[in-house]
């Protein structure tokens, strides 16, 4: 697929092609302004290509209601000042149950699970616009998970989040029981710890795409300006073998006597 | 000498039962490099907001304690007065940029402070040049990118030559090669006699250069030291991201490789590992 804004006298997308199979966790990695966020509203129909064809379960975006579409596909945004609207943090994690119908029981009990589950149970009967920076952003991936779509899709989920929060995320994308995760980051520690494949996005164009150990020591993030994450680094400059991607695997990889 | 003197401070927003800070003490020296960590929520921003004045002065509450920033008491002084003295960085540079121009947001700290026009030029000049932004002057904050804009904000906290410099996570919507652009500035800044206090989660690119690492939970300090010391009592407590070098350190201690030291880079691990590896080798 091929994208251009309106207005715009140049492609934001070049001939983007990929597919996303059933269990697979996704990085969508790239520099400011690659066109990462793009792609992702291009999979729940948000935009459409103008030309080359985007397909989600077999049906082309093209024809097919952004509702219908938004059942399947959630997003969360990076800004959650785009996403919040509602008066109460309930009814912000409500809303999209509602529209999809849900019974009153079935929204009133998924809510509060969603809630405790992001620590925001006690804010439910206050604005969201009230909320601090990482606390909005855990309410907006609040209010998607809780009609728990097929395939979540999130833009920078981890900026600006604390510790525990990062973890919290990271333990979601890997007990996700939907169909597929793609999330786009600059946080290169949590990919090599929660996702499996990544997709390399320079200049609207698909640059690399494999999975995270081969892609993180294959040369090309510094290739395409990424910062590689620091168990990576130490791991090539000590000639460590096995390719360890975070901290426990490095230090097995010393304990079992594997340096050059 | 003293830069910031904060003693038993405490401060519970106005409506709320609960203290954002409480019974605060911290002293930084001149010239001293220092990080605020721990969980969102736990007080780093409200911290940062009473050092500079905007806490009580926009914010009511229940303030107890007192602070001192270069011998001036910001409970007690005007905003603008303050300005002189300490410039603050916030979070999301598009909300603090407010005017049409480059130019123009540096010059609008000065035009509020009364300040004669040929001397206001000269500063703006001199920030134009000294943060690299001269090519920009004329561009709409709106159209920079964010590290251009995270730039400018810190050419604009700066443009009265305060001494101390805050920053509330200036680097959290940046990406990784822009973050540590900014951060290289802060550095600068600080190798130039500037006292820096900087807020931020991602600590790995912070730490070498801290003289002092803070950690709070809940409105309340929990330690505070030399990073090494601190981040190592931190290991495993979920309160701040400590970074992999540290881990490998505790990891590898574990089955039996002491290295000399906490390493905080990816350097200092390599060479660590390497002299500890030697050893073990020669002593066989």
């Amino acid at each position: 697929m091929s994208y251009r804004y309106p207005l715009s006298t140049y492609e934001t997308l070049k001939r983007v092609t990929f597919s996303v199979d059933h269990g697979e966790r996704v990085a969508l990695l790239g520099v400011n302004g690659a066109g990462k966020t793009t792609i992702l509203k291009h999979i729940n129909g948000l935009l459409k290509p103008y030309s080359g064809t985007v397909m989600v379960y077999g049906a082309d975006t093209k024809s097919t209601k952004v509702s219908e579409l938004a059942r399947k596909v959630g997003m969360v945004f990076q800004n959650p000042n785009q996403q919040l609207f509602a008066q109460t943090c309930w009814d912000e994690v409500a809303f999209a149950m509602k529209n999809f119908r849900f019974s009153y029981d079935d929204i009133s009990r998924r809510v509060e699970a969603v809630l405790k589950e992001f620590d925001l149970w006690d804010y439910r009967d206050e604005s969201p616009f009230l909320l601090s920076s990482g606390e909005k952003k855990r309410l907006s991936l609040a209010s998607v998970l809780v009609y728990e779509p097929k395939i979540l899709i999130m833009d920078e989920p981890t900026s600006g989040q604390d510790i525990l929060q990062k973890k919290k995320i990271g333990e979601l994308i890997r007990g996700f029981k939907g169909d597929a995760v793609i999330v786009s980051t600059h946080d290169l520690e949590f990919v090599a710890r929660y996702l499996e494949r990544a997709i390399i996005v320079e200049q609207g164009r698909i640059v690399a795409d494999g999975p995270v150990r081969d892609l993180f020591y294959d040369g090309s993030l510094e290739k395409f300006g990424l910062v590689e994450p620091q168990i990576v680094n130490v791991s090539k400059e000590l000639g460590v073998i096995g390719r360890p991607l975070v901290v426990e695997e490095f230090v097995r990889v010393v304990k079992e006597g594997n340096l050059r | 000498m003293r830069a910031i003197e904060v003693k038993d401070l405490s401060f519970a927003y106005e409506g709320s039962e609960k203290y954002a800070l409480k019974d605060i003490n911290l002293s930084v020296e001149r010239g001293e490099f220092v990080v605020l960590a721990g969980p969102s929520g736990c007080g780093k921003s409200t911290l940062i907001k009473t050092i500079n004045g905007l806490i009580p002065a926009f914010y009511r509450g229940r303030y107890e304690g007192e602070i001192s920033v270069e011998g001036h008491n910001p409970a007690k002084e005007q905003p603008h007065e303050l300005f002189k003295i300490i410039g603050t960085v916030f979070q999301e540079p598009d909300t603090q940029l407010l005017t049409f121009s480059v130019e123009r947001e540096l010059a609008f700290p000065l035009e509020n402070s009364g300040m004669r026009r040929e001397e206001m030029r000269q500063l703006v000049e001199d920030a134009l040049r000294r943060f690299g932004l001269s090519a920009l002057r004329y561009k709409s904050p709106a159209e920079l990118s964010g590290g251009e804009q995270q730039r400018v904000a810190i050419a604009a906290a700066l443009i009265s030559r305060p001494s101390v410099l805050l920053l509330d996570e200036p680097t959290s919507s940046l990406d990784p090669k822009t973050s540590q652009e900014v951060l290289s500035i802060v550095r600068e800044l600080n190798a130039s006699g500037i006292t820096v206090v900087i807020s931020e989660h991602k600590l790995s690119l912070l730490l070498p250069f801290a003289n002092k690492l803070v950690v709070m939970r809940e409105g309340r300090i929990v330690d505070q030291g030399p990073p090494g010391d601190v981040i190592l009592k931190m290991v495993g407590q979920n309160l701040i991201e400590v970074p992999d070098p540290v881990s490998a350190y505790l990891g590898l201690k574990e089955i039996g490789l002491t290295l000399r030291k906490v390493p905080l880079t990816s350097r200092e691990l390599v060479e660590e590992v390497r002299i500890a590896i030697n050893v073990r080798r020669g002593g066989d």
